[in-house]
């Protein structure tokens, strides 16, 4: 990938390299053993603290709290989905009636910040909705609409002699979208919906402003029981690396795999994907 | 509506803070993200090391843990008096959380707006006797620039939005004050939802606005 900005090393700059990552290294090493020193100058890594962490109490609030965070994440993403499906039907609809709400509803929904809809969506009802539907309502309708755009690209991105060439044996418009375009467009867009999953995953995080008690939360109250703030959220925050990482694995991995088969099946698959990136040949290979 | 109206003072001072926190924190991610993307396409193994470790953990940690951690973690460092342009020290530390969160992603525009420029550059440059740093700097950053326009665009879109979740930490920005307004003023939900809603609709759309007019304006014939 970075082939294209430098040649294969000769010993000259070969040596530079080498010089340049120790160099790099030392710095690296320098600057987080000096953090790490300050941090445990000031005793954030005392013994205490970690037997404070080694109570069972404490697992289960971690337990608790990661249990709330994927349940509300899971339903929100599935809710989303079909959200956004149906905006964006409405947004390919041939009538317009149907159209502008939805492009209206779309792009409202993607320009309001995530967390005013929590706070709207809890308060706005006369308390109809518990902190967890309220923040996965919001959830639903903040990714919904992000959603309903990338299904409306990755249903614009079958080839259009698929749809012409069902129309012509006679399908109706149902029939082609759900026999023909889906099928196909599902394999567009399954990476980029499983990237929406880490988004909505760490979303979850801003049901702390309605005290909604997922992993965040529960990380807050752990971090006021034992009296350190940087450890307890350190650890939080790994759990959401160690997921989202593996889920953005997941979705690079399942974009290689469709984009190997589209190659070998349809040869131009992905029309707008190649209008999306403003790159000359072969820079990525 | 007449709580918007008694209260304007309040959300306009609220909105004026979240145009500050967008200015400078995406001012503080451009310059990180910028040199994050540039060791991520470094001949030195370490500085790639390093950038891909940034990203895979700013990228991947909610920003409200960020942002909650940048609180706690600045003033054990010994930063306990950073306020400036009349804001205090906790504003400074939302700013600080917010830019490092996002130069995440910023790296990752840039990274990929080099690799969109054409091989045949770098190697012309190299022909010439260009160094790295060289044809980093004079021939392929100016290109990949034009590249990374539209990603940039909807990173400050997000970064605009996500000023939002600093009300969490107590930075009195406009999401804060709508917070504060909705609690106070409970029969007046919907006026203050889409009287602050429609601020946020109204930024995101100078913002799209004004970065399509610079693509438009750095757009050359390739």
């Amino acid at each position: 990938m970075t082939a294209a900005l430098f040649d294969v090393p000769g010993p000259q700059s070969r040596r530079r390299a080498a010089i340049g990552t120790i160099v790099a290294a030392v710095l690296a090493a320098a600057l987080v053993g000096l953090v790490g020193w300050k941090l445990y100058r000031e005793g954030e890594f005392e013994a205490e603290l970690w037997q404070d962490l080694g109570q069972p109490n404490i697992a289960r609030a971690v337990w608790l709290g990661l249990v709330s965070t994927l349940s509300a994440a899971a339903v929100a993403i599935v809710l989303s989905v079909i959200f956004g499906a149906v905006l964006a039907m409405g947004r390919l609809s041939d009538h317009r009636v149907l159209r502008i709400p939805a492009a209206i509803v779309v792009e409202f929904f993607r320009a309001v910040p995530l967390l005013l809809l929590i706070v709207f969506v809890f308060f706005g009802f006369n308390n109809l909705f518990s902190d967890y539907w309220s923040l996965v309502l919001a959830l639903m309708l903040y990714n919904g609409s992000v959603l309903a755009e990338v299904f409306r690209a990755g249903i614009n991105a079958v080839p259009r002699g698929q749809s012409e060439a069902a129309y012509s044996i006679g399908m109706l418009k149902s029939q082609v979208m759900s026999s023909i375009l889906l099928p196909q467009a599902v394999a567009i867009m399954l990476p980029a919906i499983i990237s929406q999953c880490v988004v909505v995953l760490k979303d979850t995080a801003l049901g702390v402003i309605i005290a909604y008690g997922d992993l965040v939360f529960q990380a807050n109250l752990i971090a006021e029981f034992v009296d350190h703030t940087i450890v307890p959220l350190a650890l939080a925050a790994l759990i959401f690396i160690v997921i989202n990482y593996a889920l953005s694995r997941l979705a690079v991995w399942l974009e290689a795999r469709f984009a190997r088969r589209g190659r070998t099946s349809a040869g131009a698959a992905r029309p707008t994907d190649m209008q999306l990136a403003p790159t000359a040949g072969g820079a990525g290979d | 509506m007449d709580t918007l109206v008694d209260n304007r003072a309040e959300i306009w001072e609220g909105f004026r803070l979240t145009l500050w926190l967008l200015l400078t924190s995406g001012v503080l991610a451009t310059l990180l993200g910028t040199v994050l993307g540039s060791f991520r396409v470094s001949p030195v193994p370490t500085l790639r090391w390093i950038g891909t470790s940034y990203v895979n953990v700013f990228r991947n940690t909610p920003l409200v843990i960020i942002l909650v951690m940048s609180a706690a973690f600045w003033p054990t460092l010994g930063f306990n008096d950073v306020g400036f342009f009349g804001y205090n020290t906790f504003v400074t530390f939302a700013i600080l959380g917010l830019g490092l969160y996002t130069a995440a992603f910023v790296c990752e525009a840039v990274r990929s707006g080099i690799n969109s420029v054409a091989t045949g550059q770098a190697e012309a440059a190299r022909s010439v006797g260009m160094t790295f740093a060289q044809s980093l700097r004079l021939v392929v950053l100016p290109q990949a620039l034009r590249a990374v326009i539209p990603p940039l665009t909807s990173i400050y879109i997000a970064l605009a939005k996500n000023t939002s979740i600093t009300a969490i930490v107590g930075v009195p920005e406009a999401a804060y004050v709508m917070r504060r307004l909705s609690n106070k003023f409970t029969s007046d939900v919907y006026a203050i939802f889409f009287g602050i809603a429609a601020g946020y609709v109204v930024l995101v759309l100078v913002l799209s606005v004004l970065l399509r007019l610079a693509e438009r304006r750095l757009a050359v014939a390739r």
